[in-house]
């Protein structure tokens, strides 16, 4: 484990990233003892330019709203649904995923199929027909963004399995009488665990991606700010009032960019590849 | 005798930090004369084919020549300019590799590859140089030359593409041959075919070749001289006479005593059998590969074709054949990693090829294998005590008593109790076997099932399992299927022999009367193909 | 190699089948009676009208017989009638969808080319500073989102500089002709197909980089080094050609992504393609115009990875011989 910090902290990359990270998660965390009120209320004209007043100082939007409190608000969300999403998809993943690899054959051949049915899909537009026709909340956004990013899972899973059934390790662990569900708890999934969890670290990035532009197009839940939505109601008012979908998107960004780091900070310290080599 | 073509003297090549040792290669000198074969030999990790890569400006990227030179044509190659050195590639000093299967690159045909080479150095007309291409591959006798200049290289055996490689490295009639274990990936009759390939190139071109290896059964075939390392530092150098016949450094003594010797095997006369442990009867194994749902047609090989045999009580019954012989595949049946398509496997007289469920996790008990791979065969995320305790404890015993029983099997395969508490990076190769022994042992079976156990393994190393084995077999009254490519592992171990080709089993009988007076055709060829067999032949008498 | 066709199209017409059902079931599953949204779509929603949806459309049969009068719909290009745009869904996707193709082979072209050069730039210089400044600016792209990504160029580019139009198909009442009206499409085009294609050239870029390091280590590198074959003839012959496999797997992959992408863009750029009309049914919760529109993108993406497929084939002897 400590070896493990030390090789993650040795990319400069996931150290930023950690840090960008651990700032929005105090953000979301701090949200509402900071900004008591609800980000939706009007505070100020609307329009007021950022910087202008020590109070809001991102200004406000098109109906006076705190940028501001928006913006804390708004990592709430982006974390929440990164997070569920992805642990959701994770489940329906992983074990479709360990079924086909274990025990191969028939029911490989029925769920790669079915994984592939998913995979072909365009995601997004997917994603966009689910949130509209199920009204657009929360759940319905979770449950959507996990529907579309199982496949991956499942195949990673797949193929690692498949890999480590054919390892001489898993067939003694056959020999010596182990049965199916311990050997693939056991012995095969701990063994794909670290690509599981690189995945899983970029799998929250995209969910975080995806959150947004559904809210983008209005599709967000409409009880919660969301950083997506703030761009998409600044839209219209791009030339007035620039801030208003500048700041969002480099929350976005930054939020995005992070994840992503610590995902190939992950990689590296899981998968040191590098140290066997050389005869 | 005349100049050397290449002189290395005192040559350093360092490691990167954090290596087992400061140098790959040590303050090591040799000189190759022209016309010569020139082996160097090693166990892994000696650092046998670094200078030669070396030579060649082909060294890993992290590893680098630190002192010393290598003198070619007056030049020392070290010294070198990147534009020099790809003048000398290919033209002056050729090189061929270990694996044909990635040496070639997949998507490119066969003539462009060796086109290349001719391209590279600005020589010949894109016509004159596929003309050639296709004369080399006459050369170096791939059948129906034309047709394998047009192929993709995933369309060729792998002894025809080390002889593409071959052709390539012939292509522009250079001095030096560098041949960095060329045949080991190769089956027996193969390495036999193209160590006999390159002997007669080198003859008929007059080339120096520098041939690493750390077989000492290709060293007897091949070589005039001989250099050996150990540890980065070259320990001695002689004629293969000398070498072979009066080692003079104690590390090279060992080594030489630790090749399995052909005449060594069991007791002429068959013993007296005991009762069989295990009757095999009528096996059968067929995979179909291919075949969509649709359309294509699929491929049907069978692996296991009517196989017969018994196994009495304390005897070794080793099954040799080359790859693709299935001789794996019948191991396999036997424990019911594989299920076969008919036959009877009758363990103590319970068929276990009809089992399942309860009944065939039961019956396993009786019968345990022994892997190849000593990285793959263990669960790098278990640690050492828990491998070993899985197997009873998934049959009941209690945890205390099966990690005790542990600590017993570990002291009985010659390892510190500690180990239990360890993971399986932290042992060498063949320590790892050692547990993997333990494992099987666990359950106290009666049969054991031993798959390339040894294959993977230094001689040295390999040597003192094979010993832990015959030991253990003898005190535990095992009976041991002994799975092997490697003739003289057979040699040395088993009582009886079965020769596998193409899923049958041409052959069986008494150890001595397979290797004095074989019946089969094949199985002659298979044995007289075993490297060193004809000096060591002579030098017995 | 048309057997292979021939496999490949009957695999995507089951997959097409299935996104039908699946369509069918959705607009079950849309909250309230089909008829009665409908209805509501079609700004009517008395109960005599509703029968008379009921009827028209089969509501009042088994459900299995309606998924066989739908699927048989569809199969005759029947994608249902918008009651908020007063045309039948297939006419107004026809409509839209050129300029759709227009703008995602546009951005699949600028990123797939762009990303590669990169890539294979970026591994040509491994460890150097033009290596970090390639994947870094990678690393951005890869965590922008697109529409903000849009939203921004226009900003810059048509806003404030006012270099490019940041809005439509073409110059609105122009009235360009022949190549003049190309020229004006071009410029409309550059900013959204650009912005498009930011994430996607990230993509290829940093599995381009990847797979050249990869093959590079191989064996067969080593050979041609070993011929004596120069640097630059390595890198084009043996590791490029190698190492884009996996690159052009990956591109029949994110082709659906990219369909999905096109929403998001053409909202921003107005651009009159399926996108906008995805949105425009969004708003207007247009739910035949919606599963529409979702249709004809998954068989756009089932084109676009037969397209790669076949081209897969070209590149490697080992699945076309085989």
């Amino acid at each position: 484990m400590a070896d493990f910090w030390k090789r993650f902290c040795r990319n400069r990359g996931a150290v930023i990233g950690i840090t960008i990270l651990a700032v929005v998660v105090l953000v979301a965390v701090l949200a509402p003892l900071v900004f008591p009120q609800s980000p939706w209320r009007m505070v100020q004209r609307p329009f007021l330019p950022p910087f202008s007043m020590e109070q809001y100082p991102l200004g406000t939007d098109a109906l006076g709203r705190n940028v501001m409190s928006g913006l804390a608000y708004g990592a709430q969300v982006s974390l929440l649904v990164g997070l569920v999403s992805t642990v959701a998809a994770l489940l329906i993943g992983i074990p479709i995923g360990a079924l086909a690899g274990y025990f191969g054959g028939w029911i490989d051949d029925a769920l790669m199929r079915f994984t592939e049915f998913f995979q072909t899909v365009p995601s997004f537009a997917l994603a966009i027909v689910l949130v509209a026709i199920f009204e657009p909340s929360i759940q319905s956004i979770i449950a959507a963004i996990a529907i579309v990013s199982w496949p991956p899972v499942a195949r990673l899973v797949r193929g690692e399995v498949l890999s480590l059934r054919s390892r001489e390790y898993i067939e003694a662990a056959i020999l010596s009488g182990q049965t199916s569900a311990a050997i693939i708890l056991r012995q095969v999934l701990p063994n794909t665990l670290s690509p599981i969890i690189v995945l899983a670290s970029l799998m929250v990035a995209t969910a975080i991606l995806l959150e947004s532009s559904l809210s983008f197009l209005g599709l967000g839940d409409p009880n919660m700010m969301s950083w997506g939505y703030m761009i998409g109601a600044a839209r219209t008012v791009i030339r007035q009032a620039w801030w208003l979908s500048f700041f969002p998107g480099v929350a976005i960004l930054l939020t995005v960019l992070a994840l992503n780091l610590i995902g190939e900070g992950l990689n590296d310290a899981l998968n040191p590849r590098l140290a066997r080599r050389g005869k | 005798m005349r100049e050397p073509v290449l002189r290395i003297k005192n040559l350093k090549i360092a490691l990167p930090a954090g290596a087992d040792r400061d140098f790959a290669v040590d303050e090591v000198s040799y000189d190759l004369y022209p016309g010569e074969i020139l082996c160097i030999v090693g166990e892994s990790g000696s650092g046998k084919s670094m200078s030669a890569n070396a030579a060649m400006g082909l060294l890993p990227d992290l590893v680098r020549p630190v002192a010393g030179e290598i003198l070619f044509d007056g030049k020392d190659i070290l010294k070198l300019t990147e534009d020099e050195m790809m003048d000398l590639r290919g033209r002056r000093i050729a090189m061929i590799f270990q694996e044909p299967m990635s040496a070639l690159n997949p998507l490119m045909r066969v003539e462009d590859q060796i086109a290349e080479v001719f391209e590279a150095h600005d020589l010949l007309t894109p016509r004159d140089r596929r003309r050639r291409a296709i004369e080399l591959l006459t050369e170096v006798g791939i059948p129906d030359p034309e047709k394998a200049a047009r192929a993709y290289p995933f369309q060729l055996s792998g002894g025809q593409r080390q002889r593409v490689m071959i052709a390539m490295a012939l292509a522009l009639e250079p001095k030096i041959l560098i041949a960095d274990e060329p045949t080991t990936a190769l089956d027996v009759t193969t390495q036999a075919q193209i160590l006999e390939l390159i002997r007669d190139l080198q003859e008929r071109h007059g080339m120096a070749v520098m041939f690493i290896t750390h077989d000492f059964g290709v060293v007897a075939e091949i070589a005039d001289r001989v250099a050996v390392m150990q540890y980065g530092k070259i320990v001695e150098t002689g004629t293969a006479d000398e070498v072979l016949d009066h080692p003079q450094h104690p590390y090279t003594q060992k080594l030489i005593a630790a090749i399995p010797k052909l005449a060594a095997g069991a007791a002429p006369e068959e013993p007296a059998r005991k009762a069989p442990i295990l009757e095999v009867e009528g096996l059968n194994k067929t995979y179909v590969t291919g075949g969509g749902l649709l359309f294509s047609k699929p491929r049907v090989v069978h692996a296991v074709n009517d196989v017969s045999l018994s196994l009495a009580e304390g005897e070794t019954l080793g099954i040799v054949g080359e790859s693709g012989s299935g001789k794996s595949s019948v191991g396999r049946c036997l424990v019911r990693l594989m299920d076969p398509d008919s036959g009877t496997v009758k363990l103590a007289g319970q068929d276990m090829a009809h089992l399942s469920g309860e009944a065939l996790r039961e019956a396993r008990k009786s019968i345990q294998m022994i892997f190849q791979d000593p990285y793959a065969s263990l669960n790098p995320r278990a640690k050492v005590g828990r491998i070993i305790a899985e197997g009873p404890m998934a049959h009941g015993v209690p945890r205390a008593e099966a990690y005790s029983r542990a600590v017993k099997l570990l002291d009985l395969v010659d390892l510190d109790a500690l180990a239990i508490d360890r993971y399986p990076h932290e042992f060498s190769g063949g320590q790892r076997q050692r547990i993997g022994i333990a494992r099987a042992l666990a359950l106290e079976p009666r049969v054991i099932i031993a798959d390339e156990a040894v294959s993977a393994l230094d001689v040295s190393i390999q040597a003192q399992v094979l010993d832990l084995l015959a030991e253990l077999k003898d005190r535990l009254n095992l009976a041991l299927i002994f799975i092997t490519h490697d003739l003289r592992v057979a040699a040395q171990i088993c009582d009886r022999i079965a020769v596998m080709q193409k899923g049958r089993i041409v052959e069986m009988g008494p150890a001595r009367a397979i290797f004095d007076n074989p019946q089969n055709a094949y199985t002659r060829t298979l044995i007289e193909a075993i490297p060193g067999r004809e000096k060591e032949l002579a030098a017995a008498g | 190699m048309l057997r292979f066709i021939l496999m490949r199209l009957g695999k995507a017409a089951v997959i097409l089948i299935a996104i039908m059902t699946l369509n069918f079931f959705l607009i079950h599953a849309a909250p309230g009676d089909p008829a009665a949204v409908m209805a509501g779509e079609a700004g009517a929603a008395d109960a005599k009208f509703i029968a008379q949806l009921r009827e028209q459309f089969g509501l009042d049969k088994p459900l299995l017989t309606q998924l066989g009068i739908y699927l048989k719909g569809v199969l005759q290009f029947d994608l249902g009638f918008s009651y908020r745009q007063q045309m039948p869904v297939a006419q107004l996707i026809l409509d839209r969808l050129p300029a759709t193709l227009l703008l995602t082979m546009t951005a699949f072209v600028i990123s797939l080319v762009l990303g590669t050069f990169a890539g294979v730039l970026a591994s040509a210089r491994v460890g150097k500073w033009s290596d970090t400044a390639i994947s870094s600016l990678a690393l951005l792209f890869y965590a922008t989102p697109l529409y903000w990504a849009a939203l921004m160029a226009v900003l810059v580019f048509s806003v404030y500089f006012n270099w490019l139009p940041g809005f439509g198909y073409e110059t609105v009442g122009a009235n360009h002709t022949g190549l003049a009206r190309l020229l004006d499409i071009g410029r409309h085009l550059i900013l959204p197909a650009t912005t498009l294609g930011l994430f996607f050239m990230a993509v290829y870029m940093r599995m381009t980089r990847a797979s050249m390091l990869e093959v590079s280590q191989l064996d067969f590198v080593k050979t041609a080094r070993a011929k004596g074959l120069k640097r630059s003839i390595i890198q084009r012959r043996h590791i490029f050609r190698n190492a884009m496999l996996p690159v052009v797997t990956l591109a029949g992959l994110q082709a659906g992504q990219l369909v999905g992408g096109a929403v998001l863009t053409e909202t921003v750029f107005a651009w009159p393609g399926i996108g906008r009309l995805m949105f425009e049914a969004l708003a207007q919760r247009d739910y035949n115009l919606l599963l529409g529109v979702f249709f004809v993108s998954a068989a756009m993406v089932l084109l676009f990875n037969l397209i790669t497929d076949i081209l897969y084939r070209f590149v490697d002897p080992r699945i076309r011989v085989a």
